[in-house]
């Protein structure tokens, strides 16, 4: 998938784009309204995150813009005002969605994808590892062909394991892709759902090891 | 001692208008009867004293004495006066000769046929006199003659009084008049006052357009003075919320920043110790960041509710967009969210913002205080003239504290460890339903967990 982010602040950007291209995403950088148009013109969008407040403008009348040229790329507004008439706008203007700075990557992350998923993305980046593919956009997990339906936290369980197949992912990291950080976890979350997530992909070649001491992995085996 | 405020306008233009009409009918019925008195009385005096001087003037001396020719004339003057008393009285050289010797003499005596006119009580009377003087030659010597004519003035006071009465009686009429005339008056007055007063009452504390009211001129420099203060009101609360949001934005950037960095050391981080300062710096970030929102969104709520907008809201569509936001956000903990919305579409009046941020609010409550794997219900339905949302969850409860409590400013419960809030979320919601005109109740739910119940007044 291709974001382009258009916000002003440089170390904001600098650490959502590393946390965006982590997952595998190619994000463009825009400081400006005009660099945004600039982009725009040059190259084909999935998303745009987009930042209100703006050195050469405001994000809203981008955005008022961007619909009026019956641009149908989606758009999820960034905002640090959260005036409460803000947010209203926003979504009135023809926002997919909006996130308050500063925001739970996790959250940024889902909102995408539900995003993506609302507007028909297409299931791009479909991963795979033995028998089990995973599409991490629509959130479907199948076994040998056949559909598992796994929830939320099973699916970033797994979604977690699968981008480092093979590599003990201790308990800790994994706590940090599940749990948002200002939630209080017992220490045996992480085994609850890793039970969950063994049971639901049972009978595949894809398997959780448990390293004792260490973490978990995912093998073929 | 305070000061006194001062009475009412009208009353007082009322009383001083009375009052006026009084002294006005009083001096009328003085005029009259001082003006009747003198009147009457100077004529009675001119036949009075013609009379005392055309009998001085008849007095002839004759061989032996005087003689008085009355010609029946003079009399019949008096008498024509009315049912008046008359006494006569004759000096010559000092000494009475015919007639009431004991009438009174005059206090200054005349000396010529010019009559002097005098009061005085005789007998059991009080009498109007006149005196004159003459020289009489009796037996070839001059002899002073004093010729004193009484009258008694019962006829002429009695006529005198009864115009004075009837000038009382038109005194009082001209005061019965007067005091609807002052009322009228009054009340044509104090119109254009009273319609302004009422126009701007009726606009209540809260709107803050300029007062576009007919005034009449003398209320001209109050009404403008009125208008530029609600003017430069308006301009403050307009500068408050942009600096507000302004200064959120300056706040919550960097925070994002902290909190994205802070994200990304935590993810390379390997120690346990670094890790643990990371999570708490990450959850003061979103602490400091939430309480910014906050205090901005109860500004706003604060600041709109003053502004009373009445527009068509569709709950329903609102509380419908609300829940598909909070998807991603209740998915993340595999939360439920249940919605359940009446069959016809409800409309309210409203404030859409105020209302929207409301239902967030518990919504975000429900979410953020619910466990992982339960579900939320949330349920709108009409109930008597209100549309009723019900939110429920399987989360924490109230914790023992009451409503009021937790409606508090900053106040959190007792039972929120571990979970990010300011305090301003019930706040929030319970200021919107009393600007609205509905109503916000907090219940525990049998089995754990809070019911919040949000009331708003239906439209038509």
């Amino acid at each position: 998938m291709r974001f382009l982010l258009i916000e002003d602040n440089a170390d904001l950007a600098r650490s959502i784009r590393t946390r965006l291209d982590l997952e595998g995403h190619a994000v463009d950088h825009a400081a400006s309204l005009a660099d945004a148009a600039d982009h725009l013109a040059a190259a084909h969008y999935d998303l745009i995150l987009l930042d209100i407040t703006l050195p050469d403008g405001d994000g809203r009348q981008f955005l008022a813009r961007h619909r009026a040229g019956h641009a149908d790329t989606p758009v999820i507004v960034l905002t640090a005002r959260s005036a409460v008439s803000d947010r209203v706008d926003t979504l009135d203007l023809g926002a997919d969605d909006y996130l308050t700075k500063p925001f739970d990557f996790a959250e940024l992350q889902a909102r995408c994808r539900a995003v993506l998923r609302r507007r028909g993305g297409a299931a791009s980046n479909l991963q795979s590892l033995g028998d089990l593919t995973f599409d991490p956009l629509g959130g479907c997990v199948t076994i040998a062909g056949e559909a598992r339906d796994l929830r939320n936290r099973e699916l970033r369980l797994l979604e977690a394991l699968l981008s480092a197949p093979g590599r003990i992912l201790s308990k800790d990291q994994l706590c940090d892709r599940l749990f948002s950080y200002s939630e209080p976890v017992s220490d045996n979350a992480i085994e609850v759902y890793v039970a969950r997530l063994r049971k639901k992909i049972e009978g595949g070649s894809a398997r959780i090891e448990t390293v004792r001491g260490l973490g978990y992995r995912l093998t073929v085996g | 001692m305070a000061p006194r405020a001062p009475a009412s306008l009208r009353r007082r233009l009322l009383i001083q208008l009375i009052a006026l009409s009084a002294v006005l009918a009083v001096a009328l019925y003085v005029a009259v009867r001082l003006g009747a008195e003198r009147a009457s009385e100077a004529t009675l005096d001119s036949i009075l004293g013609a009379a005392t001087t055309a009998i001085a003037e008849e007095l002839r001396s004759v061989e032996g004495g005087t003689e008085l020719d009355l010609s029946p004339g003079t009399f019949s003057m008096l008498s024509a006066v009315g049912e008046e008393r008359i006494f006569h009285r004759l000096d010559i050289s000092g000494v009475a000769v015919t007639g009431y010797a004991d009438l009174p003499l005059p206090p200054r005596p005349p000396s010529t046929l010019e009559p002097v006119f005098y009061d005085a009580p005789y007998r059991d009377t009080d009498l109007r006199l006149a005196a004159v003087a003459r020289s009489l030659m009796i037996e070839n010597r001059p002899a002073p003659v004093l010729v004193i004519m009484g009258q008694t003035r019962d006829g002429q006071r009695a006529i005198a009084q009864s115009l004075a009465n009837r000038a009382a009686a038109l005194g009082l009429a001209v005061f019965l008049v007067a005091v609807p005339l002052s009322l009228l008056a009054a009340g044509s007055l104090m119109r254009p006052i009273a319609n302004l007063a009422e126009a701007v009452g009726r606009r209540g504390g809260h709107d803050l357009r300029p007062v576009r009211h007919p005034a009449p001129t003398e209320l001209k420099p109050l009404v403008e003075q009125l208008n530029a203060f609600i003017a430069r009101l308006r301009q403050t609360l307009a500068q408050t919320e942009t600096f507000i949001a302004e200064a959120a934005h300056h706040i919550r950037t960097p925070l994002a920043t902290l909190k994205s960095e802070a994200e990304m050391a935590l993810m390379q981080a390997g120690d346990e110790p670094t890790r643990a300062r990371l999570r708490g710096m990450i959850r003061a970030t979103e602490e400091s960041a939430r309480s910014a929102g906050q205090l901005l969104d109860h500004a706003t709520v604060l600041f709109r509710a003053d502004q009373r907008a009445q527009e068509r809201v569709d709950p329903g569509a609102m509380v419908a967009a609300l829940v598909e936001r909070f998807g991603p956000t209740a998915d993340l903990k595999d939360m439920e969210l249940r919605l359940d919305l009446p069959a016809a579409p409800l409309e309210t009046l409203g404030d859409a913002v105020l209302i929207e941020a409301a239902m967030r609010n518990l919504i975000d409550n429900a979410v953020k205080y619910s466990p992982d794997d339960s579900s939320v219900q949330i349920t709108l339905a009409a109930e008597g003239g209100f549309a009723r949302l019900d939110v429920r969850d399987r989360g924490r409860g109230l914790g023992g504290e009451t409503q009021a409590v937790l409606e508090r400013r900053f106040h959190r419960g007792a039972n929120v460890a571990g979970v990010v809030g300011s305090g301003l979320g019930l706040t929030i919601v319970a200021e919107t339903a009393v600007a609205m005109g509905g109503r916000f109740a907090l219940t525990e739910r049998e089995g754990g967990g809070t019911c919040a119940t949000l009331w708003l007044p239906l439209s038509g």
